[in-house]
């Protein structure tokens, strides 16, 4: 009886694309969901209808050979799926899945299920970071690709991670002033680990050039340094940071594009079921997975950056895989041998990741020096202070009950922007390990649903 | 005055709508997120300090871009493109 | 190595009702050792609705539901906070002559018990609740009834306790319990044993297994009340809302979030629930239709609990009738949250004179037939 359901799966990206195809070669019909109205995920996002004229060399650089392809394979397989766009999955129960299309909520059982939910940025607090200008790294990458805009004149870029340099670098070539390159990694530990790096020189120098390239052009690169507030009332004004000697600093910018690497969209995999374990190169609490992308959970498959970053090839890679898994576990006939490449490729990635990973460290010392009045939580408002003052009283030891008695998470956002700094928050103040603190339970709806889509059910198609 | 800028794809058809009343244009394909944040410098206030806010992620996670229209709707404005007509409001709804 | 605590009294169960028993129990100078397996007022007592609400309780229950009324109204004395405890007044509603009928029977039943109901119907309704248009004929309102933040005020009656010199132990599960003597033994693995001259069972939905640990088996079932929240809203609602004959049930927080209630989720396990996805559409389809404000929200988050419901929807209160010094109280069938302080002092008052004034015949732990 499992069979003759369709598998589904969640996410258009370099992921779920790559998966959708190895099922459709097999033979099979899945339905792919998206939330986004075009496929291509975040990586590989395309602009929406309407005029967009960028080639594809334009959009995605160095990128625009893989994500050419990616849109290509998708494009040849879309009259062989079922491709659900603009359709949110916001509740996993029961072996269904509830979607929300159009205002209208309908529900999809499924006997197998691959996640490919992807990534966002990574983020920590610091005072002024709600400004109107104050964007994420992400983000503005979003608006320069998918709609041609700046997120401002002149442009600060903050964080760590290689999106940090790549982006600094997209916004100079799209002519835009960048006010400098802000990086909390100290210039050494990014020297050291570049050795590591070697293992994929042509990242590597990439890297290099989007460095080269931004010195060149005058851009004032800075490392080891602590975001100390970005200034304004109504917008923008300034970003105040701490040199590497602890020398206060005052840029002028109208914007802040700002980031610390990814963090996966764990929700749906947590309300499948999942068992979850924590990862130290994610800093996270992530859905367990085999090597074939196999959740803890029967029939739900796990994979791309949603269950761990590592990248846009790897989720090509990973999604695959966890269709051969997906057939293989339906009792269908798999290639060994491409099975065993993939293998060999994921692993080289995973290395090449653990290096990057050590080049651009999470400063987990930022969560000490984040002021008490700060605010943690965007959504409800909650103050580092209140998350201390609960771990500190003893009312909490972990995340869930911090939630329920300060608020942080409880908002909007389902604790997507807020848990990292909760979690560092929690468990340097109990001084347990990050990993000591727990993580937030998923609630449905994962993200806000419609009041009204209780009166408008669709039945099951 | 506008917190984004556009820096590329100028040529698109141009769709007109009105933010706190004013009548503004943006460009077909734009979110409402764009359209309103190249017509200004924020999308709405928060409910717990009436502070400006003009979104985040610009993909759908942070759910710091939620804005209203004077018709009472709510919308996800990084994930919702503008349309001929709409009637945005960027203020508070909170103070009176 | 076991740790061994001696005490006056032990209690299993740190909700709203272990907690407030402790608190009561403390103020009455006995030494209390409070056991909770997860984080004290985080099960049923930190997830309901945080209705504060006599109106509708069968009458057997006011005096109880009166004296916790009172203690709702002392709470920044008692715990140092008044976790947004707001007397808003609670309005029932009725949408037919029937519904009205029933509600005006219910205040003539209930007169006496200082409940102060009135009935509000036609154009004062509409005059006093514009927000509610015309999609009820009127209502009943007790205006001290109310609601409260339950994440906050549950585990402040641990909290409270323990300030004033409680052991409470949290993450502890009592694995096994029996009576040695004239004490009872309770044991947290090997970690930690506790002797004690009382014993509360105030273990909510998982009493039962306490209970029959003394040949007292109850048909005690645990069901899931469905919950859900919206974004922040514009203030339009200052009243909590009931439906006469149930269904939909909801309130506004001064931070403008709409809390609404109605249908069941399901279990996972014993411990955990989820919100049932039917049961929410439902409720949310319901809840636009009592309150069009929300046409254009959002829903932010769901959730349930895990409550532990008896057949007749009574609770079970009162000693046990195997075990002299053991008292149970739970099973509180979705409505423990308002009435769960005045049952702790009660507790505390059976343990500390032997007796108490509350009528808790209705209660008793053998009303029900014997189960084959
Ligand atoms: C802005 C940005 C830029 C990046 N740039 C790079 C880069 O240059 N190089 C690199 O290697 N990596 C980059 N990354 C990391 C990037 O996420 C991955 O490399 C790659 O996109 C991962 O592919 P994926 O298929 O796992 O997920 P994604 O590409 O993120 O795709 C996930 C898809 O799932 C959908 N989805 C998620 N949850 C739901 C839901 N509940 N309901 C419906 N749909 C859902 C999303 O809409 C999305 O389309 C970037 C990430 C971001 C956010
Ligand atoms: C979703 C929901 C909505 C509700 N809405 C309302 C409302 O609006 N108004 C109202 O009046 N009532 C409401 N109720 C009912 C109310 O919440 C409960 O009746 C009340 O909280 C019960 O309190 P308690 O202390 O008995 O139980 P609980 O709060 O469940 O506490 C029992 C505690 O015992 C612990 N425990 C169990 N076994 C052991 C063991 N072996 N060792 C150690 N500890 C143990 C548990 O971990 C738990 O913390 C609602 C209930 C739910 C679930
Ligand atoms: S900007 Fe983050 S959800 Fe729209």
């Amino acid at each position: 009886m499992s069979e003759v359901l369709p598998p589904v799966i969640v996410g258009a990206g370099p992921a779920g694309i790559r998966a959708a195809e190895r099922l459709v070669a097999a033979g099979l019909r899945p339905v792919v969901v998206d939330e986004a109205a075009r496929w291509g995920g975040q990586i590989y996002r395309q602009p929406p209808d309407g005029g967009f004229t960028r080639p594809k060399t334009a959009l995605y650089g160095f990128e625009a050979g893989k994500a050419d392809a990616v849109h290509r394979a998708m494009a040849a397989i879309r009259d062989r799926i079922d491709y659900r766009p603009r359709t949110l999955v916001w509740n996993c129960e029961d072996g269904a899945l509830d979607l929300l299309c159009d205002g209208a909520s309908e529900t999809l059982p499924f006997s197998h299920m691959i996640l490919a939910t992807g990534a966002t940025d990574r983020v920590l607090p610091f005072p002024g970071w709600t400004l109107p200008g104050v964007f994420t790294l992400g983000g503005s990458q979003v608006a320069l690709k998918f709609q041609g805009c700046a997120v401002g004149r002149r442009v600060a870029f903050l964080g760590t991670g290689p999106l940090l340099y790549l982006v600094a670098y997209q916004y100079l070539k799209a002519g835009v002033e960048v006010a400098g390159v802000f990086d909390t990694t100290p210039f050494a530990a990014q020297a050291r680990a570049t050795t590591g790096m070697l293992r994929d020189p042509a990242t590597l120098a990439k890297g290099l050039l989007f460095v080269g390239w931004l010195r060149a052009h005058g851009v004032p690169i800075h490392n080891g340094i602590r975001p100390v507030r970005a200034e304004g009332t109504e917008r923008v004004e300034a970003l105040v940071w701490r040199d590497a000697r602890g020398q206060e600093r005052r840029t002028g910018c109208d914007a802040v594009a700002f980031g610390l690497g990814l963090r996966s969209e764990t929700q749906l995999a947590d309300l499948a079921g999942c068992r979850f374990r924590f990862d130290e190169a994610d800093r996270a609490w992530l859905p367990e997975r085999d090597g074939a992308g196999r959740s803890s959970v029967p029939g739900v498959y796990l994979a791309g950056d949603g269950s761990g970053i590592s990248g846009a090839d790897a989720a090509e890679l990973a999604g695959e895989r966890a269709a051969l898994g997906l057939l293989e576990d339906l009792g269908r006939p798999v290639d060994g041998k491409r099975v065993k490449e993939l293998d060999g490729r994921l692993a080289r990635i995973a290395a090449f990741r653990r290096s990057l990973s050590a080049a651009f460290p999470f400063p987990a010392d930022w969560a000490d020096a984040i002021a008490d009045d700060t605010m943690i939580c965007r959504c409800e408002g909650v103050t580092a202070g209140a998350v201390r003052e609960i771990a500190r009283s003893g009312q909490a030891r972990e995340m869930n009950r911090a939630k329920a008695l300060t608020r942080a998470g409880m908002g909007r956002c389902q604790g997507r922007m807020c848990s990292a700094t909760t979690a560092e928050l929690l468990s340097r103040t109990l001084g347990t390990g990050p990993d000591g603190v727990g993580r937030l339970r998923a609630q449905p709806p994962i993200k806000p649903l419609p009041v009204s889509a209780g009166a408008e059910r669709r039945e099951v198609a | 005055m506008a917190l984004l800028q556009r820096v590329a794809e100028q040529g698109r058809r141009v769709v007109r709508f009105t933010l706190d009343g004013r009548p503004v244009e943006a460009l077909e394909g734009d979110t409402v997120m764009t359209a309103m944040l190249t017509n200004g410098e924020r999308l709405r206030r928060t409910e717990f300090a009436d502070s400006p806010r003009a979104g985040f992620c610009m993909m759908g996670a942070c759910q710091d871009c939620w804005v209203r229209t004077e018709e009472g709707e709510r919308l996800r404005a990084c994930g919702t493109f503008i349309a001929d007509g709409m009637r945005l409001l960027s203020g508070g709804e909170w103070t009176s | 190595m076991r740790e061994r605590i001696e005490c006056d009294a032990a209690i299993v169960g740190g909700g709203i009702v272990g907690g407030s028993a402790a608190l009561f129990l403390r103020q009455a100078g006995l030494s209390v050792t409070l056991l909770e397996r997860d984080w004290c007022g985080a099960k049923a007592s930190g997830v309901n609705f945080g209705g504060v609400r006599r109106q509708g309780r069968p009458l057997e229950q006011l005096p109880l539901s009166q004296r916790a009324h009172a203690i709702w109204g002392r709470l920044p004395e008692l715990l140092g906070t008044d976790a947004e405890y707001i007397r808003s007044g609670h309005l029932k509603l009725a949408r037919s002559e029937t519904d009205l009928e029933s509600l005006i029977a219910y205040r003539e039943r209930s007169q006496g018990f200082g409940l102060g109901l009135e009935i509000i119907t036609g154009e004062e309704f509409r005059r006093r609740w514009p927000a509610l248009g015309d999609r009820a004929l009127g209502g009943s309102l007790c205006p001290e009834d109310g609601h409260a933040n339950p994440r906050l005020v549950s585990p402040a009656f641990a909290r409270a306790a323990a300030a004033l010199g409680a052991v409470v132990r949290e993450q502890t599960p009592v694995d096994r319990v029996e009576k040695d003597g004239d004490r009872f033994v309770l044991l947290s693995g090997d970690a930690l044993e506790v002797r004690a001259r009382f014993l509360l069972n105030t273990a909510g939905a998982w009493s039962r297994r306490v209970a029959e640990a003394f040949g007292e088996p109850v048909p005690l079932e645990s069901l899931h009340p469905n919950m859900a929240v919206t974004e922040p809203l514009p203030r339009f609602l200052d009243v909590n809302i009931g439906v006469e004959g149930g269904g939909v049930y909801g309130r506004q927080v001064p931070r403008g979030n709409v809390v609404v209630g109605g249908g069941r989720g399901f279990a996972l396990d014993a411990d955990r629930a989820r919100p049932q996805r039917d049961a929410v559409l439902t409720l949310m389809r319901d809840a636009a239709e009592l309150f069009p404000q929300l046409r254009h929200a959002h829903v932010i988050r769901c959730w349930t609990g895990v409550e532990g419901y008896t057949p007749d929807r009574n609770p079970v209160i009162g000693p046990s009738r195997t075990t002299p010094g053991l008292f149970h109280a739970f099973g509180f069938s979705g409505a423990g949250f308002q009435i769960g302080p005045g049952v702790g002092q009660t507790l505390a008052e059976l343990v500390t004179t032997g007796e108490t004034p509350m009528p808790l015949e209705p209660f008793r732990i053998d009303r029900f037939p014997p189960t084959a």
